[in-house]
């Protein structure tokens, strides 16, 4: 009783979950079709969780590989797609955002953050040398004669193994 | 029914249990507080018998979360629907391994195990025995101020042993896609690596309190801080990669990381704690460094609080996360804003009192571990604000974007390419003073033989990519000047062959440690690289016999029949995959399947392992072929040493359990002075 209650939810479930979508025709020109499926990978499904449209099964995805696959036929440019696509969802359906006044933190805020850091630990370390004198070219030349012998350059582990 | 469920278990004893557990969650938090309140005074009046009982409260805290989390799984075992938690993610029909890790499914559940690994830690902090006094009391105080905060939030928002009456009959069960055995350890292990960091952070707080100007003070402070990181490190790795393996053979869509913001949250504690564990070295072996290694104890403890925020406050979306409502997010937010905030500004007023020893030179080992920590800080900052722009943007002007792919691989991958192209040079380097000259001798060979492992990589692949082909050559470049390091160290080829074997023994196992870790590193470097570059996908609708080719694949459809799982009916493809150029074909299956109790659909892929390679195979919907006959869509990706994306990692975490056992971490800075 209960198999049978399974497989017939299971049955209606397989076959009405969500209406297939229409399945994807490939471009006959494989060129056009090797840009349409570059264009998938940074087009966000607007309906889905986070997904590009190339991986989502959800029937608006479909759709939108459709449209972009029709425009592409119509020998419209990648930015020209992608312009299409911004118009009808918003800057939201890509998934690299454009460089414009509200995103330039985001996109130069990594160099920015790295010129920071390398300047702070820069700093913290330029100000920790200064406060010990430099070597006086007697203790240069004898730090010179200390690590001409080839054993005192070695890493203290190495040196740990060694006896 | 009635009689059905009540046959499942005596109820009284189970009522017993769940009450038990509810009341031993309640008793974790009183004794917490206890433990913050023993340690504080134990510390201020210097009394060794009030941190004892601060020591004797943190242990039992972390038995009684053990009692409560025990609890809980014997309630999801026995499937008692009573309690709300687990009627809202259990069922009868489940497996018992789903059953069991549902208790780490939901919010609530989650959240005691993440209590449990806090009071466990915690616990194991307050027997440390190396610990002087001062330093010991503050860090148990702090850890148990955290404890204190998320048992509270436990018991007080997201009690997991809330009642429902009347029970119902049967469970919603657990969200199919997380019945899954990689995802089944996922959870405690991440939660290993998260909450591990919590001692790192404890320690960090513990060590600004305490801390002076004082040779001796940061070394010492460096090595009890790094095992916690090594192995909060380590876990956090292979729970990452277990995260990423599910979601390449779970989800059918052929990638294992999409730049999800949940994925990001679990990524950020790692960058911070692999910049910590770097540090750190440079802390425990030269005294150097010291705010900023603590800078950073604090900071990997934070990102894991914020990845548990934006995980379950409901701010993301994502196939990850919990939905859980905006409060709860709040109050998260708020303990998140508390124990950072005061730790920063603790950190504020207290680091420019903190002094190391240890001077250096730019060029030297300790100039490569501060440039290895520029990078991953960097890094780490950029995948937080790819992660966080969206919403602060959103609230801000309410405008709306997503953040992508395309914007890491802008971003993120460069910044992470330099840093592996100086990664060799830095284990070659000697500490204090460094030899550029003499480094870049040791790693010539090495270097020339990454250049042609990327010309080999250029020609070997179709089609021919530049950057994939540079990609290549920087993974060789790291695996090989790793073993170029080696080679330096044994004095391979360079005394005789029993001499090197000689010292090849006698190297610390920390030293392999990094070895590993370096080289795991670049083994998934090729990976990722390969993958991503030259994966080819093919779809089509396939009737009987029909076949679809992908790269050097062609995949034929046998058959489809319906099979019937535990808690599941499927749709099973029965698919053969030969190689093109025609060896033995080998036959698969791929499944689509149906979960009644949920009315969920996921996908099971098929998954071809040929040598490195992936031939993975996705079974979709019944459809109608060019020609105009029933078939299915089939979707087909050959996927080119994607086996090396996961090897990597797991490479790299046994490298650190390496470290971890290394006699070194586990001595005392005067005993391994008369050792030496």
């Amino acid at each position: 009783m209960k198999r049978a209650l399974l497989i017939a939810l299971a049955a209606v479930g397989l076959m009405a979950a969500e209406p297939p979508p229409a399945p994807d025709r490939p471009l006959p020109d494989s060129a056009q079709e090797a840009r349409a499926r570059a264009l998938f990978a940074d087009i966000r499904c607007v309906v889905c969780q986070h997904e590009a449209i190339a991986d989502s099964p959800a029937g608006m995805a479909a759709d939108m590989r459709r449209l972009v696959r029709e425009e592409i036929a119509a020998g419209r440019s990648d930015g020209q797609v992608r312009n299409d696509l911004v118009r009808r969802y918003g800057d939201f359906v890509l998934f690299k955002p454009p460089v414009r006044a509200g995103t330039w933190l985001l996109w130069f805020g990594p160099l920015a953050i790295l010129l920071a850091v390398a300047a702070g630990l820069l700093m913290m370390v330029r100000r920790r040398s200064d406060e010990t004198p430099a070597l006086s070219p007697d203790e240069e030349s004898r730090l010179a004669d200390i690590l001409a012998v080839e054993d005192n350059r070695r890493d203290p582990d190495a040196k740990a193994s060694d006896h | 029914m009635a009689a059905w469920r009540r046959g499942t278990r005596p109820r009284d004893a189970c009522n017993v249990i769940v009450e038990l557990g509810s009341f031993a969650l309640i008793l974790a938090l009183g004794l917490s507080v206890l433990q913050v309140g023993l340690a504080a005074a134990g510390r201020m009046r210097r009394s060794p018998v009030l941190a004892g009982g601060a020591q004797g409260a943190a242990i039992a805290a972390a038995a009684c979360v053990a009692v409560a989390f025990g609890a809980l799984i014997f309630a999801f075992v026995v499937s008692d629907f009573s309690v709300s938690n687990v009627a809202a993610n259990s069922h009868t029909d489940k497996p018992m391994l789903y059953k069991v890790a549902a208790a780490w499914g939901s919010h609530e559940s989650s959240l005691v195990l993440w209590c449990l690994v806090l009071t466990v830690f915690g616990a194991a902090l307050a027997r440390g025995r190396n610990l002087p006094f001062g330093l010991k009391a503050s860090a148990v105080a702090t850890q148990g101020v955290l404890g204190v905060l998320f048992l509270a939030f436990a018991v007080f928002t997201s009690n997991p042993f809330e009642r429902l009456n009347p029970a119902p009959f049967q469970g919603q069960s657990l969200n199919p896609l997380l019945q899954d055995p990689a995802l089944a350890f996922h959870p405690p292990l991440l939660y290993l690596g998260y909450v591990g960091f919590s001692v790192c952070f404890s320690l960090a707080v513990a060590a600004l309190i305490e801390g002076r100007a004082n040779d001796s003070f940061w070394p010492a402070w460096g090595r009890w801080v790094r095992p916690w990181a090594l192995a909060s490190w380590a876990f956090l790795t292979v729970g990452i990669t277990l995260g990423a393996f599910w979601a390449y053979y779970e989800l059918g869509w052929g990638g294992w990381w999409f730049w999800d913001p949940v994925e990001n949250a679990s990524f950020m504690p790692w960058l911070a704690g692999t910049a910590l564990l770097h540090s750190a070295v440079v802390t425990e072996r030269r005294g150097a460094l010291a705010g900023w290694t603590t800078f950073l104890a604090l900071l990997a403890f934070t990102f894991s609080m914020l990845g548990a925020f934006l995980v379950r406050s409901g701010v993301l979306t994502s196939v990850h996360a919990f939905a859980v409502d905006p409060e709860r997010g709040l109050l998260l937010l708020a303990i998140l804003g508390a124990s950072s905030g005061a730790a920063f500004a603790l950190f504020a007023w207290r680091s420019p009192r903190l002094k190391g020893g240890g001077q250096f030179a730019p060029v030297s080992r300790e100039g490569a571990l501060v440039l290895n920590n520029v990078f991953l800080t960097a890094a780490c900052a950029t995948v937080l604000l790819g992660t966080l722009y969206p919403l602060i943007l959103e609230a801000a002007k309410g405008a709306t974007i997503s953040v992508g792919p395309p914007y890491f691989a802008l971003t993120f991958t460069p910044l992470m390419a330099v840093a592996f192209l100086i990664l060799p040079a830095g284990p070659l380097l000697a500490w204090k003073r460094g030899d550029l000259k003499g480094v870049g001798q040791r790693l010539a060979v090495a270097a020339g033989l990454a250049i042609l492992v990327a010309l080999a990589g250029w020609m070997a692949f179709e089609p021919r990519q530049a950057l994939s082909a540079a990609g290549i050559g920087l993974g060789g470049w790291l695996i090989l000047g790793t073993l170029a390091e080696l080679a330096e160290r044994i004095r391979l080829f360079r005394v005789s062959p029993k001499e090197s074997l000689r010292r090849a023994r006698g190297l610390p196992l920390g030293a392999w440690g990094t070895v590993l870790a370096h080289a795991g590193l670049g083994v998934f470097v090729l990976g990722a690289v390969v993958e991503t570059g030259y994966r080819v996908e093919a779809a089509r609708t396939l009737a009987f016999g029909e076949t679809v080719t992908s790269g050097r694949y062609s995949v034929r459809l046998d058959g489809v029949r319906i099979v019937e799982g535990p808690n599941y009916l499927a749709e099973q493809g029965r698919l053969t995959v030969t190689l093109t150029d025609g060896s033995a074909p080998r036959a698969l299956t791929a499944e689509r399947r149906f979960f009644p109790a949920g009315g969920q659909t996921t996908t099971e892929v098929g998954l071809d392992f040929r040598g490195l390679d992936d031939v993975y195979v996705v079974l979709g919907e019944r459809g109608q072929t060019a020609a105009g006959a029933p078939g299915w869509s089939v979707r087909v990706w050959w996927n080119p040493w994607a086996r090396l994306i996961f090897l990597g990692p797991a490479i790299m975490a046994l490298g650190g359990i390496l470290s971890l056992l290394d006699r070194r971490l586990r001595l005392g800075v005067g005993k391994r002075k008369a050792a030496a």
